[in-house]
């Protein structure tokens, strides 16, 4: 822009001259001069406002270099937002993520892109390239909570008319957050230009609460109370409760009964969020229950090594994703997929190996069996953490799995959805390999009656060691699920062990149906319990309600009719 | 295991030859080494912590070998593993002062294993050197805290998410672990904050048990109360394993650390280690050391310890630097006293001053705490923190906090002629009780 505007300019000088030096008289001289200053101030008029601007912005944003404290890095902040110049985005967006650098040595601003150990410089205003820097010379610009508050809140503002719709929503979101008078004009604008309906009632929504912080009248701040009651959702309910708290007459009124209407909506929504709460722990017991239900549950063996089967299927995860990670990049939104086959191919190995190497030779002898299994957990254990170390494993969460959405007041999380759809198919899977597979004929069987069926012509020792497989495979991709949610570590399955016996002895053993409808009732009962009793009491409470249930029912809630009861 | 099997040597010699043979032959292994014992889990659940604690000592001792030893004597590392255990932990500390007859022991993490030790520390006459942020109420002649007492962690916490900065929080969720140091430390919050006016309505406290996996209900209920229309914040003594699930659980519902920051206590360098950092930018935690501290002594720590360990991801933490502290002023003591006597090195311990990791120096005060600076941290994506917040000078650290009625009349000076861990200034008597 600045070398156009310098042309014409020139070219008007030049033929100033080269009519000077025709020198055909004083008046034309000053004629020509005249026209030629207002022709500079035409130009100077047309095209500085836009260097000016932008010049402006550029000055106010090299005060970044020199800003000492956040707070005096906020009032830069304030400064660049208050230009309401659509291009301050890319720096405040830059800064609020930490991105935004001063080079030592001419304390010039940039916003910086890592990559290794230097830092690629762009423009703060363009984004264009304008060259690297090593770490050490750069200095970045360091912001906290309330900045990033203060930097959110702006960009609302600027980013009311942005092209993309979610962006709009975002915007409409802080603005209600963060109620202010100055919002209501630039939404009455944003107001009449929306055409997405949907926006547009957020929109509205917002600008009724930037109402209520203003000094507009009565009138008008009880419509913004209605349209904010309707909303009716946590943040509606903070706003009006701070509304009411300062406010009088037939405000703080209106105020009072929106926010009372509110409460009672999310009482009823807050027994939804108890009942999908305890599902989704439902869900988590039942998968780390499954392979016990039938290590324990249809073989009998008291297994105490369940819990590492499960914690095996974690580390595998963690593997897998390393794998991806250095290598292949691109496939990470599959590692779970990927996991869950090898996950169940290494636990099931390992149980195969306890099952030869230990536990058939105490068949029948449940105490050694608990101790044995016992070391076994203590080996695999110290084994992993001699491996891997004793610090927790990053297992990332695939972009599926993250984030919530919302359904009514509830908000529900991707990760604990999919763990509930997955534990459902890992049991009805397990059902059909039980009941409608050979291989599960002949578990049953020999549960059932372990000498006639041998006498049948199964091969009762390896039908043992595959079932043990089998349980502890399933164990395995439990912790690839698991490992979405709690940490990776040589402990994990100790938090488990406990939980899966509970769930098992409820539902009773040696019945797939018992351990599903136990899993999902404990997790209910218990999360029932915590909002009153709070976490530890509530642990207890159903600790000793399964005791009580244990000593009215000893077999569990569906208790297995026939030989193998004895056995 | 070394100092295990001389031992054994030792015992069979001891069948063998006369008792007072047996003297001799202690006193000449006494004149070949100095023994310091390590009483870190290598097992169990607090191994995840403890082990780096180990290793950082390991390698303290070798660099004061590199530099002659001490006392023109080299340090020999005795280790034993107390496996998570406290009784365990009792067992070990007596094994490793009367058995290997250490100079001096370096261990411990939590309060229950420290409160197993202090009695036979305290028959036996020997020196702990405790690295870990604890909950106060306590000073123990042979004890020496290296970690942060509630002053120099909890206190000024508070204070910043009370100031401007901080975002001027009017209501507070406090949330821990069911155990000694939560149910203490926020004990004396909630006294602070209701001095500092804070309505009790606008404090919630929670606990959840060890190990705790299933947060949805907790975090809903942090939501649930943060949106009574008054900035809240959440002060979090949850321990170890149990914050990774608890700030998974807070990134997926969208709670950022913008709206409703959590200030953390036991959350260093190594917890998120095992954590995706980018949905938990901008929540805090209070150390008085972060990795990211840019001073050449950091520096050069960071890159001892990398290479020690041969592994350039590990990362450093707080207790870490509480037993760099720890470790160089009992070398400096013992220099001082010219010997490693337990009752002599006590006493000469006081006043000893060394450099700390934050650019500083850190000093041995009478009640037996160091000077600390309070540093207040942001998470970053990167999993590390950056210092938001320091105080502008040393915090001497304050055993007895004077927010509880029991003990804000109790002092500590283990001076001579005071001598005393608990003096209460109100009756004039050594011995008063604090809260546990």
């Amino acid at each position: 822009m600045a070398k156009t505007a310098k042309r014409p300019g020139e070219f008007l000088l030049q033929s100033a001259r080269t009519q000077n030096s025709n020198s055909s008289g004083i008046a034309e001289r000053m004629i020509l001069l005249r026209a030629l200053g207002l022709m500079l101030l035409f130009l100077l008029a047309n095209l500085l406002p836009a260097n000016a601007a932008e010049a402006d912005l550029r000055a106010i944003i090299a005060k970044f270099a020199a800003a000492a404290n956040f707070s005096a890095t906020e009032t830069v902040v304030r400064e660049l937002a208050a230009t309401g110049d659509p291009l301050v985005e890319r720096p405040l967006a830059a800064l609020a993520e930490g991105d935004l650098y001063v080079r030592k040595a001419d304390s010039l601003v940039f916003v910086g892109r890592e990559g290794g150990d230097s830092v690629e410089l762009l423009d703060p205003l363009s984004g264009e390239k304008s060259g690297e820097a090593a770490k050490g010379d750069i200095t970045k610009i360091k912001v906290n909570n309330t900045l990033r508050r203060v930097i959110r809140d702006a960009l609302g503002t600027l980013t009311l008319r942005a092209k993309d719709p979610a962006v709009r929503i975002a915007a409409a979101a802080t603005m209600f957050k963060t109620p202010d008078a100055a919002n209501i004009e630039p939404l009455d604008a944003a107001i009449a230009a929306e055409t997405d309906a949907n926006v547009k009632a957020l929109f509205e929504q917002a600008r009724a609460a930037s109402v209520l912080v203003s000094d507009r009248p009565e009138a008008d701040k009880l419509a913004a109370i209605s349209l904010i009651g309707a909303r009716g959702d946590r943040d509606a309910l903070s706003l009006l409760t701070s509304v009411e708290a300062n406010s009088q007459g037939a405000v703080k009124d209106a105020a009072t009964a929106a926010s009372g209407n509110i409460n009672s909506t999310l009482a009823f929504w807050d027994a939804g969020q108890n009942i999908w709460y305890g599902i989704s722990l439902g869900s988590v017991l039942l998968l780390a229950a499954i392979g016990l239900a039938i290590t324990f549950g249809v073989m009998g063996v008291i297994n105490m090594a369940h819990g590492e089967m499960v914690m095996l299927g974690a580390y595998t995860t963690f593997v897998v994703q390393e794998v991806i990670r250095n290598s292949f990049p691109g496939l990470f939104d599959w590692s779970l997929v990927i996991a869950l086959p090898l996950a169940f191919l290494v636990a099931a190995l390992v149980g195969l190996a306890i099952e030869r190497g230990v536990i058939r030779f105490l068949y029948g002898r449940p105490l050694e069996t608990l101790l044995a299994t016992w070391g076994v957990s203590l080996i695999l254990q110290q084994a992993v953490r001699t491996i891997f170390g004793p610090t927790n494993q990053e297992v990332g969460n695939p972009s599926w799995m993250s984030g919530s959405f919302d359904v009514g007041q509830l908000a529900i999380t991707w990760n604990r959805l999919w763990i509930l759809v997955f534990s459902l198919c890992v049991f009805a899977l397990l059902l059909y390999v039980m009941k409608r597979t050979p291989w599960g004929l002949q578990m049953r069987a020999v549960t059932a009656n372990r000498r006639m069926a041998a006498s049948m012509g199964i091969k009762t020792p390896w039908v043992d060691a595959l079932t043990f497989a089998l349980g502890s495979g399933i164990a395995g991709i439990a912790g690839v699920a698991l490992s979405q949610i709690d940490n990776v570590s040589p402990n994990l399955g100790r938090g488990y062990i406990i939980d899966s016996f509970m769930v098992v002895v409820f539902g009773g053993v040696g019945n797939l149906w018992g351990t599903l409808v136990g899993a999902f009732s404990l997790g209910i009962v218990n999360k029932f319990l915590e909002p009153y009793a709070g976490a530890v009491l509530g642990k207890i409470v159903v600790l000793v309600l399964i005791i009580l249930f244990i000593q009215k029912r000893p077999r569990g809630l569906f208790a297995l009719k026939g030989r193998a009861v004895e056995a | 295991m070394r100092g295990n099997f001389s031992t054994i040597t030792k015992m069979v010699s001891a069948g063998m030859v006369a008792a007072g043979l047996l003297m001799s032959v202690q006193a000449r292994a006494a004149d070949d080494t100095i023994k310091v014992g390590i009483l870190h889990s290598l097992s169990g659940t607090m191994a995840i912590s403890e082990t780096t604690l180990k290793d950082v000592m390991l390698m303290l001792i070798e660099q004061q070998n590199a530099k002659g030893g001490l006392l023109g004597k080299k340090l020999e590392a005795v280790v034993v593993d107390p496996a998570s255990n406290w009784p365990l932990f009792a067992e070990k500390a007596r094994e490793l002062i009367s058995k290997d007859k250490v100079a001096a022991v370096f261990g411990g993490w939590t309060s229950v294993s420290r409160k197993s030790v202090l009695p036979v520390f305290s028959e036996l006459n020997s020196i702990l050197f405790y690295p870990v942020q604890y909950e106060g109420e306590e000073s123990e002649r042979n004890v020496f805290y290296t970690g942060a007492a509630p002053n120099q962690q909890a206190i000024p916490a508070v204070d910043y998410l009370m100031s401007e900065d901080g975002g001027s929080v009017k209501r507070w969720v406090l949330e821990g672990t069911d155990y000694v140091y939560p149910r203490t430390t926020n004990k004396i919050l909630e006294a602070y904050l209701k001095a500092k006016g804070v309505a009790a309505e606008d404090i919630m406290v929670n606990y959840t048990p060890f190990g705790f996996s299933d947060w949805q209900t907790e975090v809903s209920a942090i939501k649930k109360f943060g949106s009574a229309g008054k900035k809240t914040a959440v002060v979090s003594t949850v321990n170890g394993d149990a914050n990774v699930p608890f700030y998974k659980e807070l990134g997926n519902q969208g709670i950022k650390a913008e709206d409703i920051p959590v200030m953390a206590f036991s959350v260093g360098e190594e917890e998120l280690a095992g954590l995706d950092t980018a949905p938990l930018v901008g929540h805090l935690a209070a150390w008085n050391y972060f990795e990211s501290v840019d001073t050449p002594e950091n520096k050069k720590f960071i890159a001892d310890w990398q290479k020690f360990i041969k592994n350039d991801k590990r990362t450093t933490n707080d207790p870490m630097e509480a037993h760099y502290i720890g470790f160089n002023m009992w070398v400096k003591a013992v220099e001082k006293a010219g010997t490693t006597d337990p009752d002599k090195v006590i006493d000469a311990m006081i006043g000893v001053s060394v450099p700390n990791l934050t650019g500083g120096y850190s000093t041995m005060m009478p009640n037996h705490h160091i000077t600390k600076p309070v540093l207040i941290g942001e998470i970053q994506a990167d999993g590390q923190f950056e210092t938001v917040s320091q105080t502008p000078g040393l915090v001497m650290g304050d055993e007895w906090s004077d927010y509880l009625p029991d003990s804000k009349d109790l002092i500590s000076d283990w001076r001579a002629p005071l001598s005393c861990g608990n003096f209460n200034v109100a009756t004039g008597k050594c011995g008063g009780k604090g809260t546990n």
